[in-house]
């Protein structure tokens, strides 16, 4: 009698040699474990998470992931793991049976058995078919070589990540959508990318020829060949590929071929168990095939003539599908899509119909400088269409009033410049905006959240960014709505926002990595550039970001980028410490520490010269001139450079010291010439700009007199070598450093030193000590990085000397010598005038 | 009345930036040049611990001062945010190219 209160327990049942306990549900089986199966899936359980015993069948061999998602894989901007959407976790909780890597072959709808790859037969009481769609494989001579892939699934994916490891050409047949994000996502990854398009306009299906022009001229900017009303006549190469050639002759090398022409949807396995099928698989209001039992959904099915290649359509038939399902029928009209996205960081957004014609009138902005152009479609004072480039901020607005066929035959004048205008506010507010947007307004397109979902869970506890992307999914995917999102968290809660991951400062909604990252992947050249890429608030920054930014810009183009002074703290403009009064400091370099009576006479001279009234021994083992007024500081460096010293950086977000002890030149301990590699390091290190102060210490043996465990790289030398450590500090929160590795060789310590100095200037946030850095991204991520990947070690270390080679300069001599003097002179009051 | 003095042209002055003055007997005083070339003139103390303002990063028409990061407004001199304080401002324009700036102390005596 106990046993039937243990229902579920099909296990002990056996064991315990009883009949298992059969579950009487119907039985939903559902043929595709992509984003319209297990959306369906979803959706279904939101309705009545009781009601079917549910089990999916999916051909790949993952749990459901965002293929839409794929781009940013490619481009190295999310790892797999970032686009599942659901875990194995939400399969077992919800007691979803998954089998996964096992497509179904056969339906037998007399038997109402499905059939697998593996030979596993499953009987159903319903079926939902979920097989999205095939690329379409252009019939040319070589499309089968092994190198030619299409660009669907994580398998492609991988197939591209190898073969850009390997470098070299690719060739992108296709510029639409997926043609162009495999592009952008290979020449990220160091490929040399030709893009073949059959039409002439890029993308023509979503946007017209002057959208499609300025598409084409701005990624022709970042790199990539783009050939329009290109014919690919045959994929050529001897047992690989090795080149495409068009009609006209041209021939292009290649060891990678994406063919991204386009999809079609998945119909064989409904075909051949005799549903209907036209262009998909037919399907009423209901997503009903032919077969009242059989159901299908996505991209593979056909409603009232129309096949859908978009998200959102999708979300819209998953709704009326589980409606159906639960006996709530609401039934699906079709869908208006509309495309909202970023090529290669570009803003591209259309909708509707903008081919014009009869009775449709246009209206049309271009803004040359700012690279924008928008376009609205009117009709019978509707709109109908609408394309936009370069600010795309007002396409969630288009699209709602083309959807619900607003009359905006009032404020038509103004319609062009955007929500804002057009409202009769004249004066942008955001939240105003996100305020007038009806419930059904869509807010997050990669998975089909209207504003209604995203304040209903903002309304039941949801306080920030974060916990509503976990909530409702919204901006947890592309993220290019998180701004929307974070209006609405205002508009909903007021002040009491939580505040979601750290944005810069706040002249933007970016986090440092962000921001990194797109100066990097939009190949920025300038800090103004960055404020208008990245949409900054503000004029021209704050006194956060502005030196973060000219950071970030010195970091990534060295030798290239021009150094803007204004964006300096005083002591980085000034090249000397500035103190309470106003004066400053002078640190000239002393090599690991060591001096001479040159120097120490040169100091000396400074000090009474210039009545200096403090010097003081430093921390860092050198000596600290007080009190220099900015008039004098020139002459002051002009001393100093007469006697062989240049500047110690002491002021700088840079290399500061290497602290060295006597090591084994005259201690009776030291094991190595702990003395000679410091200076050695030093040599190597002085004058490279960092995301933060810096210093080294080298000790030459464990008893560590130099302090190389609270340094940012620090050497212990023992007899079989050097022990080297990272990650210490000795300030307010007192770290001891990680052992990183030992190495044999004075040379090796000097090339795991450089490359982890690289490491920490390419990925550290500004202003972030190399303490911090260690604790949020984990001493195994920079062991991996720095010990482990042996190529990558050294691509560093070359990338450190490379722009060490543009900083070595002493930039006290260049003051000295003249340059900058108007910083160190006051204005020169020439004449008075009464009035 | 006041007494007008000429301190040099915009160009000498860098865009976000700002140049000393020093005049017989008066603190010194910072003008400024922001990134949309407007200029302003303070005296060059910031109203928390006197720091040189004119050694500040100017981002849009406030400097954030050297020494603890407050931020002034240029045309009010008042610190902005949570602190609170306020540096004299000098008056200052632009004639045929030229930056004049008041006499502070004659603006005093006017007062």
């Amino acid at each position: 009698m106990e046993l039937q209160l243990r229902g579920d327990g099909q296990a002990d049942a056996q064991d315990d040699g009883l009949v298992p306990f059969e579950d009487v549900r119907e039985h939903l089986v559902v043929v595709g474990n992509g984003m319209a199966g297990c959306r369906a899936v979803e959706e279904l359980l939101a309705r009545d998470a009781g009601r079917y015993r549910v089990t999916i069948f999916g051909a790949e061999p993952y749990v459901n992931y965002n293929r839409i998602m794929l781009s940013p894989v490619l481009a190295g901007e999310k790892s797999f793991d970032d686009i599942v959407i659901n875990t194995r976790e939400w399969y077992a909780d919800n007691g979803i049976e998954l089998i996964a890597g096992d497509p179904v072959t056969a339906i037998d709808r007399g038997a109402k058995i499905v059939k697998s790859q593996s030979g596993r037969a499953m009987g159903y009481d319903k079926l939902l078919i979920a097989t999205g769609s095939d690329p379409f494989i252009i019939p040319v001579p070589g499309k089968d070589l092994p190198g030619v892939i299409s660009f669907r699934d994580m398998k492609d994916v991988d197939t591209m990540l190898a073969a850009a490891e390997a470098g070299g050409d690719a060739v992108v047949i296709g510029g639409g959508l997926l043609g162009l994000e495999a592009a952008h996502g290979l020449t990220l990854r160091g490929m040399k990318v030709t893009v073949i398009h059959l039409m002439d306009t890029l993308m023509e299906r979503q946007l017209d020829e002057a959208a499609g022009w300025l598409l084409k001229s701005a990624l022709e900017g970042r790199g990539q060949t783009i050939l329009t009303g290109a014919n690919t006549e045959a994929i050529y190469g001897d047992g690989k590929v090795e080149g495409v050639r068009l009609k006209d002759g041209r021939e292009i090398p290649a060891s990678l071929v994406v063919m991204a022409v386009g999809i079609r949807p998945s119909t064989a396995l409904a075909r051949e168990a005799g549903i209907a099928v036209n262009r998909g698989i037919q399907v009423d209001d209901h997503m009903v095939t032919s077969d009242p039992d059989i159901l299908a959904v996505g991209e593979c099915v056909e409603h009232d003539g129309n096949v859908y290649g978009l998200v959102a359509p999708l979300w819209d038939m998953c709704r009326s599908l589980a409606d159906g399902l639960t006996d709530q029928h609401s039934g699906y009209k079709g869908s208006v899509t509309s495309t909202k996205l970023k090529v290669a960081g570009l803003d591209v957004f259309s909708a509707g119909d903008f081919s014009g014609g009869a009775g449709c009138e246009d209206i049309v902005l271009r803004d040359a400088s700012r690279g924008v152009y928008k376009r609205v479609v009117v009709k019978d004072g509707r709109i109908v269409g609408a394309v936009l480039y370069g600010d795309t901020v007002d396409g969630g607005w288009y699209f709602d009033l083309l959807k619900r066929e607003e009359d905006v035959s009032e404020i038509r004048e103004r319609l062009i410049l955007g929500q804002a205008f057009a409202s009769g506010g004249g004066a942008l507010d955001p939240l105003a905006a996100v305020a007038a947007l009806s419930d059904d307004a869509e807010i997050c397109g990669c998975n089909g959240v209207s504003k209604g979902q995203v304040v209903s869970c903002i309304e039941a506890g949801n306080c920030s960014l974060d916990t509503v992307r976990a909530g409702c999914k919204a901006s947890a995917s592309c993220g290019s709505c998180t701004g929307l999102v974070e209006n609405l968290l205002t508009v909903v809660l007021g002040d009491e926002v939580k505040s979601g991951p750290k944005t810069m400062c706040k002249c933007t909604s970016f986090t440092h990595d962000d921001v990194r990252r797109e100066i990097v992947a939009q190949n920025m050249r300038s800090i103004p550039e960055v404020m208008q890429l990245l949409h900054w608030s503000t004029p021209d920054g704050c006194s956060s970001c502005r030196p973060a930014l000219n950071y970030y810009l010195l970091c990534a183009l060295p030798g290239e980028y021009q150094d803007d002074q204004q964006s300096r703290f005083v002591n980085e403009r000034m090249h000397a410490n500035i103190q309470k009064d106003g004066t400053y400091s002078v640190v000239p370099r002393m090599w690991g520490g060591l001096t001479n009576p040159r120097e120490l006479r040169a100091i000396a001279d400074v000090v009474e010269k210039f009545n200096a009234p403090m010097v003081k021994v430093t921390g860092g083992q050198r000596l600290d001139i007080f009190g220099i007024k900015k008039e004098d500081l020139p002459a002051v460096w002009a001393d100093l450079n007469a006697a062989g010293m240049v500047s110690g950086h002491a002021y700088g977000k840079s290399l500061r010291t290497v602290k060295t002890c006597v090591g084994s030149e005259w201690c009776r301990f030291g094991t190595q010439d702990s003395t000679g590699l410091g200076v050695k390091i030093e040599r190597m290190t002085w004058g490279s700009w960092m995301p933060h102060k810096f210093k080294i210490a080298v000790s030459g043996c464990p008893r560590n007199c130099a302090e190389a465990t609270i340094k940012d790289f620090g050497v212990v030398c023992v007899d079989s070598g050097y022990e080297l450590h990272v990650g210490g500090n000795g300030g307010i929160h007192v770290r001891a450093t990680d052992l990183l590795c030992k190495v044999a060789t004075e040379q090796e310590a000097m090339d795991y030193c450089a490359a982890f100095t690289q490491l920490y200037r390419e990925e550290a946030r500004y202003l972030e000590r190399t303490a911090p850095w260690i604790e949020r991204v984990g001493v195994d991520y920079i062991k991996q990085r720095i010990v482990e990947d042996e190529a990558g070690r050294e691509a560093l270390r070359a990338r450190f000397l490379y722009s060490q080679s543009f900083s070595q300069d002493d930039p006290w001599a260049e003051r000295a010598a003249g340059q900058h003097a108007e910083l160190h002179q006051h204005l020169e009051p020439i004449a008075i005038a009464a009035e | 009345m006041t007494d007008w003095i000429d301190i040099g042209t915009l160009a000498d002055i860098p865009q976000r930036g700002a140049r000393t003055v020093q005049l017989a007997g008066e603190k010194e005083i910072a003008v400024f040049r922001t990134g949309d070339d407007h200029v302003f003139a303070l005296i060059n103390e910031c109203p928390h611990k006197k720091g040189p303002l004119s050694q500040g990063i100017v981002h849009g028409h406030s400097v954030a001062c050297p020494l603890h990061n407050w931020n002034i407004a240029l045309k009010t001199g008042e610190a902005q945010g949570a602190d609170e304080g306020c540096t004299p401002t000098i008056a200052v324009k632009q004639e045929d190219g030229r930056i004049l700036i008041a006499r502070p102390t004659a603006l005093q005596a006017a007062a």
